[in-house]
């Protein structure tokens, strides 16, 4: 038996394609995986995310908490509303999961963790939680739908009271705030998982119909998670569970930004990755651009020369590039050409530095 | 559900290629629509090379979507006489035409080779239906 959102019933009646992901019963597409996304890259389209899961953190040492269980440095949050992406990591400096934390006052802070991992992550929170005057809540309660592309805030704007509106475009990348006057008091973060402008709204459960009806209703396409990896793989951002997991550190799966290593704060992991960083030579995971014709797909063997062998994380066709582009995990070593396995067939590909595209436009040459 | 398209002149498989008899003695072969509707939006097609032998159930063509790559089997033995060059450039044609533009190969069938295990149009339509969720 498959684990529904709120909007299960509106993605059956839009005559959604269903697939599972994770245990959860959700729309791959609409009828078209291709324009779902080019709507997104172009004008504004919206996505169920419920299956995430939102916790908050709060009580007299949330913060010293967070400061050590998250590989990010959550001091960095001094305003409320301010937001970070940072991995949450073991004791061997591997990905357990990659989040988003917010700030949202003295004290309160929110994340917001993948589907797939969200009790492995609750259970850890809790587990590292013992020795914190802390208190953790999963937000079951809670849905969220993610409107990204260039038109979403027009979107926003035309939909909600004016105060409210303005108080959401107002909002710069990275940042959340709950405007006053909406239905449900919606959380509204500047985020997004496409390389798009966009929102990222959590809201109960009960509300969440009304809204994506709304927002549809004023054009808005509905997308699926087809769209969403594809446009997800352009704009460089990980897969958890693909791209890193467990077994990999940060530091190899192109995430080092998202860790702040330097400095006396303790956090698990911290001693794990200063013996990696010093070491040197540990894989990395690069960007490729398939230059024969085919198709990159993960888990496809990666030929690096001299320097070894490695292997796909994630791949697909691109539709903005139309061309097909792959994440990487390939040995320090690799140069700028590398040959793929694809169903048997070595193909030629070049090394790239991600992101492949950023509001609409090919960041690498073609 | 929306019912697919099926032409009453061609045959059909159970794994979905179609089959038409051409007044030259060939054959020209490719998916159906119900097929083309299950993959989704075709981004990359490989079809065969003019003269390459197959027996009936070899696989000849890949068919990929966004999501997966799909191999595609011949519904009898043959030759191939052509494959078709302009989905190399237009995969999508499987999608909006599968059984026009978006054809795969046009095939010269072995002497011996039998269309009798091939459905009629009455017959797949049974075989979705049978099969369908």
């Amino acid at each position: 038996m498959s684990l529904t959102t709120p909007l299960h019933g509106r993605h059956l009646e839009l005559g959604a394609r269903m697939v599972d992901f994770g245990g959860w019963d959700m729309p791959l597409h609409y009828g078209s995986q291709l324009e779902e996304h080019h709507v997104v890259r172009r004008d504004a389209g919206i996505f169920d995310v419920s299956h995430m899961r939102a916790v908050d953190v709060e009580g007299r040492q949330a913060a010293p908490y967070l400061s050590y269980v998250l590989a990010n440095d959550v001091a960095r949050l001094t305003a409320p509303g301010q937001a970070l992406y940072s991995c949450m990591l073991n004791e061997r400096g591997g990905v357990i999961d990659d989040l988003i934390a917010y700030y949202r006052g003295p004290e309160r802070f929110r994340l917001v963790v993948n589907a797939g991992t969200a009790e492995k992550d609750l259970a850890w929170l809790r587990t590292q939680a013992a020795s914190f005057d802390v208190s953790l809540t999963s937000r079951d309660d809670l849905a969220m739908v993610a409107l990204q592309g260039p038109n979403a805030a027009a979107r926003l704007e035309a939909l909600w009271p004016r105060d409210a509106a303005a108080a959401a475009l107002a909002l710069r990348p990275f940042h959340a705030v709950s405007p006053a006057g909406l239905a449900g008091n919606p959380f509204v973060a500047r985020t997004g998982y496409t390389g798009e402008d966009g929102f990222e709204i959590l809201l109960p459960s009960g509300e969440v119909t009304g809204l994506w009806n709304a927002l549809v209703a004023g054009g808005v396409r509905p997308c699926g998670l087809g769209a969403r990896d594809t446009l997800r793989l352009e704009a460089g951002m990980n897969l958890y569970g693909n791209d890193m997991d467990e077994s990999t550190t940060p530091l190899e799966s192109a995430l080092a930004w998202t860790v702040s290593l330097d400095g006396p704060r303790q956090f698990i992991g911290r001693d794990a990755l200063l013996a990696q960083r010093a070491a040197g030579g540990h894989r990395k995971l690069v960007g490729l651009l398939l230059l024969d014709k085919g198709v990159l797909r993960s888990h496809m063997k990666v030929y690096a020369g001299a320097a070894g062998e490695g292997e796909t994380t994630s791949g697909s066709y691109a539709p903005t590039l139309e061309r097909s582009i792959a994440f990487a995990l390939v040995p320090a070593a690799t140069g700028d050409h590398v040959e793929v396995d694809v169903r048997g067939r070595r193909l030629a590909a070049r090394v790239v530095r991600p992101p492949f595209v950023r509001h609409g436009k090919a960041q690498i040459s073609l | 559900m929306s019912t697919s398209l099926l032409p009453s002149d061609l045959r059909y498989t159970k794994s979905h290629e179609w089959v038409r008899q051409n007044p030259d003695g060939t054959v020209t072969v490719g998916i159906t629509d119900h097929a083309q509707h299950a993959l989704g939006d075709l981004v990359f097609v490989e079809v065969p090379e003019a003269g390459r032998v197959l027996a009936a159930g070899d696989a000849f063509a890949v068919v990929e979507s966004v999501k997966a790559a799909s191999d595609v089997y011949s519904p009898i033995a043959g030759e191939v006489a052509q494959g078709n060059a302009s989905l190399a450039d237009a995969p999508e044609q499987i999608n909006s035409d599968p059984y026009g533009a978006g054809w795969l190969m046009q095939l010269r069938p072995a002497a011996q080779a039998s269309a009798g295990g091939l459905l009629d149009a009455e017959g797949y339509a049974a075989f979705l239906a049978e099969t369908a969720e």
